[in-house]
């Protein structure tokens, strides 16, 4: 039943331009963004680095900082998706078709979550396919690919559980928009101010979204950014789930 | 005459905060019958049918479903329930057939039986022309049908429609009435409607609420004149702008 949802939502996204067009402008601007990366790796940093020993390879320059940006880029992306989810059927009074149907609101959430999720994984593997290309002509780091291609779907995957909950508050999908928008940059904020020179604080930094993400990219896989990221998207789901579990019981 | 109850809800209230919605409505629904849920506008009816479809927690009482309580075990009672809200709920970047696949699967049927529960619900809302196009694109009336057909797909021992005929034309409102009619016969339809000719058209038994109570529960054989019936209930507090209703 949750697999129904999902591959409805899914299926929906693109019956709309919004995916499509979504899609078109991330992959422009990454790819912008990989060729520029790749032309000054080689043009000016490998020959400087030719010779010396343990020299950071194409894996840590270029193909870390594609998926950095990508996630600064999603930051500003992921409210447009998130935001049609709950507060657009609520706009369009549709939401009853899905409370009325023999399905409990955890099937709903979830449904709704691994369609967006669903998106996400195409988008890393359109994304994800710009480094594998360099895989033709040199010699990849690939766990460390691995590890950046995780960190991605995993900070974009908590990105949704955020605006999912923020969408299943409001009936106007703009607001769940800016709302969403507004708590991912401020989680981002987090961090930097974590690592402000007077006023630096360890625990800003750990609640912050990148700063975990970050430490993927350095193919640094711990188990407790990964708890970290998976706490953020359960807690959000959950409080999802009681939301919509609550409209039925006041209002 | 011996008689399967599909629907029983007993001492249904509902309060809104402080204000009372629906005070202690009992509503109960015979296998084959067409209940018309009667009321001015505030009275409590779209409550009552949010409450019996399960969209609503009642504050007290409770309800049965084809002998499955909605509050204990609301899935499996779900199971047995149609609801076309005042809104239909559709999606407009779906074609019919996609839609009513969906809602299909929503229910839980699978493979041929999908099909066909797919087929018959639009041949009986006559839909079958516009099958492939999006909903977007279809008129208030269609989109209205689509609405139904969502409704009647999993072959529900209840059916709930709240103002099933608006914004439809004369000829598509006298083809609706008829599917209700036939809808009657094999399930039980509660409907809720401003339109009282309609009431006398396709319903068996009439339930009028006001301000949350109800003032009128009984079929409609003997009546006369349901508007009077109607504006004397609904006017009882105020005899004035009964009378002034009356001669008109």
């Amino acid at each position: 039943m949750i697999w129904t949802i999902a591959t409805t939502e899914f299926r929906r996204l693109f019956n709309s331009p919004l995916a499509w067009s979504i899609l078109a402008v991330v992959q422009f601007i990454l790819a912008w963004v990989f060729l520029l990366g790749l032309n000054e790796y080689v043009t000016q940093i490998q020959p400087a680095m030719a010779g010396r020993e343990n020299a950071p390879g194409l894996s840590d320059l270029v193909v870390s900082a594609l998926y950095l940006w990508a996630g600064i880029i999603m930051l500003a992306v992921m409210p447009v998706l998130t935001m049609r989810l709950f507060a657009e059927e609520r706009m369009n009074q549709t939401l009853p078709l899905l409370t009325t149907a023999p399905i409990s609101i955890t099937q709903i959430v979830l449904g709704k979550y691994f369609g967006l999720l669903l998106l996400i994984i195409t988008m890393i593997g359109m994304l994800t396919l710009m480094p594998a290309s360099l895989s033709l002509g040199t010699d990849l780091d690939w766990g460390k690919l691995a590890a950046a291609i995780l960190g991605l779907f995993l900070l974009l995957a908590s990105f949704a559980a955020a605006g999912l909950f923020l969408s299943s508050l409001t009936r106007q999908p703009i607001i769940a928009a800016v709302s969403t928008f507004g708590l991912l940059l401020f989680l981002m904020v987090l961090y930097i101010s974590g690592n402000s020179q007077s006023s630096g604080s360890q625990l800003f930094i750990y609640l912050s979204h990148f700063g975990h993400f970050l430490s993927f990219l350095d193919g640094l896989f711990d188990s407790s950014d990964l708890v970290y990221y998976v706490l953020f998207i359960v807690s959000f789901l959950l409080l999802t789930i009681r939301k919509l579990d609550n409209e039925r019981l006041q209002r | 005459m011996e008689s399967t109850i599909l629907l029983a809800a007993e001492g249904l209230s509902r309060y809104y905060s402080d204000q009372c919605a629906v005070d202690n409505l009992n509503l109960q629904l015979q296998k084959g019958e067409v209940l018309g849920l009667l009321g001015p506008n505030g009275a409590g009816k779209s409550t009552t049918m949010q409450m019996l479809t399960g969209n609503l927690a009642p504050t007290t009482g409770s309800i049965q479903i084809n002998g499955i309580d909605l509050l204990e075990e609301p899935r499996k009672a779900k199971q047995h329930i149609g609801y076309l809200p005042e809104q239909p709920p559709v999606y407009r970047d779906l074609t019919v057939n996609e839609y009513l696949n969906y809602c299909a699967k929503l229910h839980g049927l699978l493979g041929s039986e999908r099909t066909q529960a797919v087929n018959s619900a639009r041949e009986r809302c006559s839909l079958n022309e516009v099958q492939n196009r999006l909903i977007a694109n279809l008129s208030k009336g269609y989109r209205q049908r689509v609405g139904i057909a969502q409704a009647i797909l999993h072959n529900p021992a209840v059916v709930i429609l709240d103002e099933p005929t608006v914004g439809l034309d004369p000829l598509q409102i006298r083809e609706i009435r008829k599917l209700i009619r036939e809808l009657g016969k094999e399930h039980s339809v509660i409907l809720s409607t401003h339109i009282l000719p309609e009431v006398q058209a396709v319903c068996d038994r009439v339930q009028i609420l006001n301000r949350g109570r109800t003032v009128f529960n009984d079929s409609l054989t003997g009546v006369e004149s349901l508007e009077k019936v109607f504006f004397d209930l609904v006017y009882q507090d105020d005899p004035a702008l009964a009378d002034e209703v009356a001669e008109q």
